[in-house]
């Protein structure tokens, strides 16, 4: 038991010693919630556009006033001619462009009909399809403001409800994700060059000419990035909360458990790759490469998991973070227990038993 | 001619008799005074037998080709070598980090495949580079590799007292920080805070200063008295002779094993040392003389060694024809370099 | 400045921060001189090293190598000297041909010349048939000699070898010595660390540098009979024993 405080000691020794890294790993997950938070938006705000109008009558002014008044656009432009759309456009000085022709208000009261062209700069196409929604819902509540005083039949009125997130704010999205990719990070990758690096300085050597058993040093490795795991979880779940409203609509506990198993399944896999690898570099690449670019992509959390083929989809099952995110998100959004995500729960803890045998199965204990 | 290598003619398996008997398979919870009893008798306390390494898939590089030799307990036996003799190998080997191709190693009677866990809970060993945690202090290093061999440094103290009070004025400095030599003597420390029966050393006098260098063998022979069995390599032939007996070799090979005057001894040739105001082209002269079996600069001299005792009358005329050059010459006994030397030359 | 003296150094010094590396140090080099430049590990001679090849500059004290002011004009002095050193010498994933080509095109050699020269050095070394061997694959001494042709590749005249024979055998350091003294005779000045102090004794002079400083400077005959020493070793152990710097 001494041995192992005695190593675990050291270890913090290592970390507290090394301040540009300690650094790194408590204020990186930080100034990525409030980037996340603030900065980094999928919504888009304060589009420039332009209104080309022939008809400049009571209906297209009051269209115009609507979609300027709307937060999503901000009209840049009155243009006279579409030859100045297309300059505009190339200049990028816009995003969309809203033409109206002559007699709008006429066509709408005598052939209650009447049409309104929009252009949108599909270079980008997320951009294009959002802001061709924002424009196409204002006019059409600009047309139901209007039928509703001549009585339409046969009109079919839908209510939205946004469920959990009614203010549809990004950061629910985002503290879950963000919460994943940092444990992942730190663990992982921490883990893996840690133990590399004794094989690096020829420590290592020495360790194993001795008493000390080859998985104790495994596990004293591991248990300095749990308590960083802890802190970093904590300060996520504060920030979330106070900072960027989000509320924990589940139980705390049941999150930071989940939290800290999620952990050990990133510590394992730190091990499992440290076990392999012959230098911090390779150490660090396939830690970056294999796991955390992975993590991004298929774990649900920039891109939505069924929207991807089948085999991606399959893929994307031993991912640990996606399973991790969809925890977080059940627990903390919308506020559910274990009897829900006990399914999850489980497959991470597998996962976890599983990386950590082989972990230490694979321990090296000689040199070659 | 390479001499017959001395085979381990006494060969004891140890009968270990305490209070819970000792399997000596199950040792995970034996503390190292389980293992201190008192082994008497004649016995070896390394015995190498026909050890083969090979690296690479096609096993292309040969690290050691049939090693064989023993150390005697209490020996300061010495492997001296240039780099990529295989020196590196044979100690990993021996501490049981790595595993031979074929061939068999004991350690104080333990096998190093099947008995690897007793080993190491018993040799002192000290890689090359001095392998120490830089961002620690000389005690924190020293604290951590006592504990980690379930011992304190208040229990061995007197073993490394005269080694650490030279770095125990530095004590809270990193050991990152140190020099050559303190660090050196730190990682020595650490390899003998637990009192380990046999030392294993490899090349620990690399990259160090000459005076630090003189004085580390003047700890390793305390050592000794002490009782300690040190296996030491290195690539520094003039630190041969400090050792009790002496293992040459040479990319993968054992040239000769024998005390240092025994390996002198062998050298069967006359051996003379010449100089003159024109070194380059003494050389170049005496190199193409048929008496001449070989002709080496050796520092201030050139040293010929001569096919028969009748070329000696022959390189005298050679001196004599140059003494405008001021040429002097004269027998010498040869050194361990120059059994080297003529030993890689077979 | 008289031509024969192709390294000069006048007061040299280096300084980091509060700690003088090298402190003050005066000595001058003539051409096809074998210089040996010794002193115990952290006297200061790689940094003084260092300042020579244009590598550092000294915080004071003049020094020119080739003729060439170390302050100004140090991309000069880089063109115009060899440098080799125990750690590194050439590309292990590279074969030996191209590890040639390589430093030839870097000193901008022609490519008839670089072909050539290379045929003559793998000939001098009797390693034609390795040259398409990856330089990891060579034994130790190989690599040494080999190393010490490519300092030499673009001939010129100053050289400047960081502990050329660490580690090597004992038949190889003489190889490798063989060839200093051959580019010697052929005009090439010679600027040589080593811890072997039986080299000490093939230079033309040795200078020894304890705590930044040169605390002698003479022939090895010289400083035997100054110290009263019958071997370099000897001469060697008593100045570096007076060392602060060796003991802290």
């Amino acid at each position: 038991m001494k041995q192992f405080l005695s190593f675990v000691t050291k270890e913090f020794y290592h970390i507290w010693r090394d301040k540009r890294t300690m650094f790194i790993l408590l204020g990186m997950p930080i100034v990525q919630i409030i980037i996340f938070g603030f900065a980094l938006t999928n919504e888009v705000k304060n589009a420039t556009i332009a209104v080309l109008d022939h008809s400049k009558d009571a209906a297209t002014t009051s269209l115009s006033a609507q979609l300027n008044a709307s937060q999503y656009f901000d009209i840049g432009r009155n243009l006279f001619s579409y030859r100045e759309i297309e300059d505009e456009f190339k200049k990028g000085r816009i995003k969309l462009a809203i033409v109206f022709p002559q007699h709008f208000n006429e066509d709408l009261l005598h052939f209650n009909k009447a049409q309104v062209q929009i252009i949108a700069d599909a270079a980008d196409p997320n951009t294009a399809d959002q802001l061709t929604n924002y424009a196409t819902s204002i006019i059409h509540d600009y047309q139901n403001r209007i039928t509703d005083e001549r009585k339409l039949p046969y009109t079919i009125n839908t209510e939205m409800r946004m469920l959990y997130n009614p203010q549809l704010k990004g950061a629910f999205n985002f503290v879950p994700g963000v919460m994943a990719m940092v444990l992942l990070l730190v663990c992982t990758m921490m883990t893996a060059i840690t133990i590399v690096k004794e094989k690096e300085m020829g420590t290592l050597e020495i360790l194993l000419v001795s008493p000390m058993r080859p998985q104790l040093v495994v596990l004293a490795k591991a248990v300095p990035y749990l308590l960083l795991s802890v802190i970093n979880i904590t300060s996520i779940l504060l920030l979330s909360v106070f900072v960027l409203e989000v509320p924990i609509n589940g139980n705390l506990f049941l999150l930071v458990f989940e939290s800290i198993l999620f952990t050990l399944v990133s510590l394992s896999l730190g091990l499992l790759i440290s076990s392999g690898a012959e230098s911090q570099q390779t150490a660090m690449f396939i830690s970056l490469v294999a796991l955390f670019l992975p993590t991004v992509m298929l774990s649900g959390f920039m891109f939505p998991v069924e929207n991807m083929p089948l085999p991606l989809r399959i893929v994307s099952n031993i991912v640990p973070a996606k399973w991790y995110y969809s925890i977080v998100k059940s627990v903390m959004i919308k506020g559910v227990g274990l009897e829900v995500i006990w399914k999850e729960t489980l497959i991470l803890a597998g996962m976890m038993i599983f990386f950590l045998t082989m972990a230490i199965k694979r321990f090296k204990i000689r040199l070659a | 001619m390479p001499r017959k290598h001395e085979k381990a003619r006494i060969y004891c398996r140890i009968e270990l008799h305490n209070d819970e008997g000792c399997d000596a398979r199950d040792d995970d919870e034996s503390t190292v005074a389980d293992n201190k009893i008192k082994i008497t008798g004649q016995m070896n306390a390394v015995v190498v037998e026909n050890i083969i390494k090979t690296y690479g898939k096609k096993k292309e590089a040969v690290a050691l080709s049939d090693i064989s030799f023993s150390v005697s307990q209490g020996e300061l036996f010495g492997i001296i070598g240039p780099d990529g003799a295989g020196k590196t190998s044979l100690f990993r080997i021996l501490t049981t980090l790595l595993l031979a191709d074929s061939g068999r190693a004991t350690v104080e009677g333990f096998d190093v495949v099947k008995d690897y866990k007793i080993i190491r809970n018993r040799v002192g060993y000290m890689p090359g580079k001095f392998s120490l945690y830089p961002d620690l202090s000389v005690e924190e290093n020293l604290d951590f590799f006592a504990t980690i061999f379930n011992t304190t440094i208040k229990d061995n103290y007197d073993l490394i007292k005269d080694i650490y009070a030279q770095i125990e004025p530095f004590k809270d400095r990193k050991a990152g920080k140190l020099s050559g030599g303190m660090k050196q003597k730190l990682a020595l420390s650490c390899a003998l805070i637990h009192r380990p029966s046999v030392l294993f050393l490899d090349e620990p006098t690399t990259g160090v200063d000459a005076v630090s260098r003189k004085e580390f063998w003047e700890m390793l022979k305390r050592l000794k008295d002490q009782g300690l069995t040190i296996l030491v390599s290195t690539p520094y032939m003039d630190e041969a002779g400090l050792c009790d007996r002496v293992a040459l070799i040479q990319a993968g090979r054992i040239l000769s094993i024998d005390t240092p005057q025994g390996v002198v001894k062998g050298f069967s040739k006359p051996l003379w040392a010449v100089k003159s105001d024109r070194m380059l082209s003494l050389l170049h002269e005496l190199r193409q003389k048929d008496f001449v079996e070989n002709v080496y600069p050796f520092g201030e001299f050139h040293h010929v060694v001569i096919k028969e005792e009748r070329g000696e009358g022959q390189l005298r005329q050679v001196i004599e024809g140059r003494k405008s050059e001021n040429a002097v010459g004269g027998m010498v006994q040869p050194d361990i370099e120059d059994c080297f030397i003529a030993l890689m030359k077979n | 400045m008289s031509d024969d003296k192709v390294i000069t150094a006048n007061n040299l010094t280096k300084k980091f921060g509060d700690f003088t590396a090298v402190d003050h140090i005066s000595f001058d080099v003539h051409r096809g001189e074998i210089f040996g430049f010794l002193g115990a590990n952290g006297a200061g001679k790689t940094t003084a090293m260092r300042m020579l090849c244009g590598l550092s500059l000294p915080t004071s004290g003049e020094a020119t190598v080739g003729g060439y002011d170390v302050y100004r004009e140090n991309e000069k002095i880089k063109k115009s000297i060899g440098y080799m050193s125990q750690k590194f010498s050439l590309y292990e994933d590279l074969t030996v041909k191209e590890n040639m080509e390589f430093y030839g095109g870097i000193y901008h050699m022609t490519d008839k010349y670089i072909k050539e020269k290379t045929a003559t050095i793998l000939r001098q070394l009797h390693m034609e048939k390795e040259r398409n061997l990856l330089v990891r694959s060579l034994p130790l001494g190989w690599k040494q000699k080999l190393a010490f042709s490519v300092a030499l590749f673009h001939q010129p005249g100053i050289v400047f070898l960081d502990e050329p024979t660490g580690g090597v055998d004992p038949v190889t350091r003489r190889e490798f010595w063989n060839m200093i003294y051959e580019a010697a005779a052929n005009g090439t000045t010679l600027f040589v660390t080593t811890h072997y102090m039986d080299e000490a004794e093939y230079c033309n002079r040795v200078s020894i540098m304890v705590d930044g400083r040169i605390e002698a400077l003479d022939t090895p005959p010289q400083l035997k009979h100054t110290y009263n020493a019958s071997t370099m070793d000897e001469v060697f152990l008593m100045l570096a024993r007076k060392a602060v710097r060796a003991a802290d």
